[in-house]
């Protein structure tokens, strides 16, 4: 086991590498010029190439690379271009506020999907799968922005009306006087519900799918002709056994999560990663986009390898090959 | 599929046979080919049809595609009139007799904005299907039969893409307002509908290149391949003449899905500002420019663009759905 885990995290080192060249390139070759960043506010018509040497942006390409990278493993990711502020201690707060959105948002879909895809499965074929069949399809179909918006409208301005109260039931955008569950629930019900729409459509095909293979097996055969309940035999046996495969699953969907939750973030005015991201992509900010998109990366290439690695667990085989 | 269904296409394709013999004087190999790919297409249509909900979808993508196509006839309303006082006396007006979908906060028909705005949605989903499955086929081809560096390249290149967020990665290149292919030549920019076209193709092909590697992997391995390589033939015949139609239906599935997600994906990307400005019209930027209509009662101009996006996705989807089953009945449980 041990050596099947110190291969898969060997093997993810060099992928790393590799993205962050990549992300490098991208951001400095299609992103706005950081030192004419610096200089809009500069009437000094020398400000552009004094700030050039200065930020090393004279250096061949594969030189700041090297130094950029020598300086981001040792911890020092530098400063915004706009505030000046610490681009670690800004990724570090943005990347607290998203994983609170993201657990919630999974544990809620994971709860929903296994729930739906196990009854599909269990039903398959009846009026009530084909049913949770076209939500899957209208969930995969669905524009998130615009979900977002027609929530805020329906559950945030029309049923306080319907309701008839000045209070707002679900809020739209983070409620800062508000303190305690209850406030969080009111503000964490409508982002989660967003994300978590494409989510449980993906994951309930995959339940439903994985659960009826188990379904069709022989020791489920056998446990039924033993005398279990199909109930029993369901949620005991069929549910742990299929279990496996939408647990990677949802393990790879989290770490995408990390970078992926931009639209939800600004619809919601949420701070967050994908906020972070929007605003230096606005400002042109290099120095925060560069991190940020490592940062992102480095998310999910963790939780690639712990998926690859909870299959291992699940599943001995996998180990050996 | 039934076995009475089986029997019953057997005996189909077998009529259509005799038929053709019936009809033609001279019978050649050439004919005879003919007439066995003509019915094999007729059996998968005659399969689509069957699948109810994608034979509604298609008629519903036919018939959207046809009303974005004659906007300019049947459009009620100049979709971007000059901002006349008779025009901008009728802002705000809710849906009506005269204006289905109601006008927006400068007295403009919202319905005419909305079919120039699928138009150019339609364009951008057809464009990157075709695109994207052209490079990838290519790709995905070589990949597949000469396995080698190129394959090597493909799947390294596809992991390091995977690895990074696709929609932080397209915003930052739709940014780019002068793109070059390499500093080479000049494409044109992300603001423009064939400058979207390309970036979200050139940056979406990589699934494609994968599906048809895959199937490369297992053909290559079957006898039919060997007899070919055995008869002589080289590697361009082979691809062309035994694997790629082998591979026709994973394609066409997926080139069909490809369309819905580049329409989500470029309303997505123009609902965050970035791809075409206004006052160039899009399903997405229509929906940004309504944003702070939430909660008012102009929020129909929200409401209707997006559930027009949602039908023309999710038609797609179905009828991807359909060609699925119609094209590989046996992968069906």
């Amino acid at each position: 086991m041990t050596r099947y885990v110190g291969r898969r995290i060997l093997a993810a080192i060099p992928v790393l590498l590799l993205a962050s060249l990549l992300v490098f390139v991208l951001v400095r070759q299609f992103g706005a010029d950081p030192a004419r960043t610096r200089c809009q506010q500069s009437r000094d018509l020398k400000c552009l190439a004094r700030t050039r040497v200065q930020l090393g942006l004279d250096r061949p390409l594969p030189v700041q690379y090297v130094d950029f990278m020598g300086d981001f493993v040792q911890g020092d990711w530098g400063t915004s271009e706009r505030t000046d502020q610490s681009v670690a201690e800004s990724i570090g707060i943005a990347l607290g506020e998203t994983a609170q959105l993201a657990f919630w948002g999974v544990a809620f879909s994971s709860v929903v999907a296994i729930s739906v895809g196990v009854y599909s499965a269990n039903k398959a074929y009846s009026p009530g799968d084909y049913f949770f069949t076209g939500l899957a399809f209208a969930g995969i179909a669905m524009p998130t922005f615009w979900f977002g918006l027609i929530c805020i409208n329906y559950l945030t301005f029309h049923l306080k009306e319907l309701l008839n109260t000045n209070e707002v039931i679900f809020f739209s955008i983070p409620n800062a006087t508000g303190h305690g569950a209850i406030n969080g629930f009111r503000e964490l019900a409508l982002p989660v519900l967003v994300l978590s729409v494409q989510l449980v459509a993906g994951w309930s095909r995959y339940q439903r799918s994985s659960m009826l293979d188990e379904l069709d097996s022989d020791y489920i055969r056998t446990a039924r002709s033993k005398g279990l309940t199909r109930r029993r035999v369901v949620w005991k046996h069929g549910l742990r056994n299929s279990l496996g495969a939408l647990v990677t699953v949802i393990a790879i969907d989290a770490g995408a999560l990390f970078g992926g939750l931009i639209v939800t973030e600004r619809v919601f005015s949420r701070p967050g990663m994908g906020t972070l991201f929007l605003n230096a992509l606005g400002n042109g900010d290099s120095a925060v986009l560069i991190p940020w998109m490592i940062v992102t990366g480095v998310f999910i290439i963790i939780f690639n390898l712990f998926a690859d690695i909870l299959y291992g667990v699940l599943d001995p085989r996998v180990r050996v090959a | 599929m039934s076995s009475f269904d089986e029997h019953r296409q057997i005996r189909e394709s077998g009529a259509a046979i005799a038929g053709s013999v019936g009809s033609t004087a001279l019978i050649d190999e050439a004919t005879s080919e003919l007439v066995i790919v003509r019915s094999q297409w007729r059996s998968v249509a005659r399969r689509f049809f069957h699948h109810r909900v994608a034979t509604l979808a298609l008629l519903i993508f036919i018939l959207l595609a046809l009303a974005a196509l004659g906007a300019s006839f049947i459009s009620p309303y100049d979709p971007n009139p000059p901002l006349t006082a008779s025009v901008l006396s009728s802002a705000r007006e809710s849906p009506s007799a005269q204006h289905l979908f109601g006008t927006d906060k400068l007295g403009r028909d919202q319905l005419s904005r909305i079919l120039v705005a699928l138009g150019q949605s339609l364009q951008v989903g057809l464009g990157v299907a075709l695109l994207s499955t052209i490079i990838g086929v290519t790709v995905g081809s070589l990949a597949g039969f000469y396995r080698g560096w190129i394959d090597a390249l493909l799947m390294r290149f596809t992991d390091l893409f995977l690895v990074l967020p696709a929609l932080a990665v397209l915003l930052i290149a739709a940014k780019n307002p002068e793109p070059s292919f390499f500093g080479l030549f000049d494409l044109p920019p992300a603001t423009s509908t064939e400058g979207m076209i390309l970036l979200l193709a050139a940056l979406g092909w990589m699934p494609m290149a994968r599906i048809v590697r895959g199937e490369y992997l297992s053909l290559r391995e079957r006898e039919f391949v060997e007899a070919a390589r055995a008869a002589g033939a080289g590697g361009p015949r082979i691809i062309l003449r035994h694997l790629l139609p082998n591979s026709v239906g994973p394609i066409v599935v997926f080139a069909t899905l490809e369309v819905g997600l580049a329409i989500l994906t470029e309303a997505t990307l123009s609902f965050l500002g970035a791809g075409v400005q206004i006052p160039a019209i899009s399903l997405g930027n229509l929906i940004a420019d309504a944003e702070d209509t939430v909660g008012t009662d102009l929020a129909y101009l929200i409401l209707f663009p997006g559930l027009v996006l949602f039908l023309i996705v999710l038609c797609a989807n179905f009828i991807g759905d359909g060609l699925r089953d119609a094209l590989d009945p046996r992968a069906r449980k």
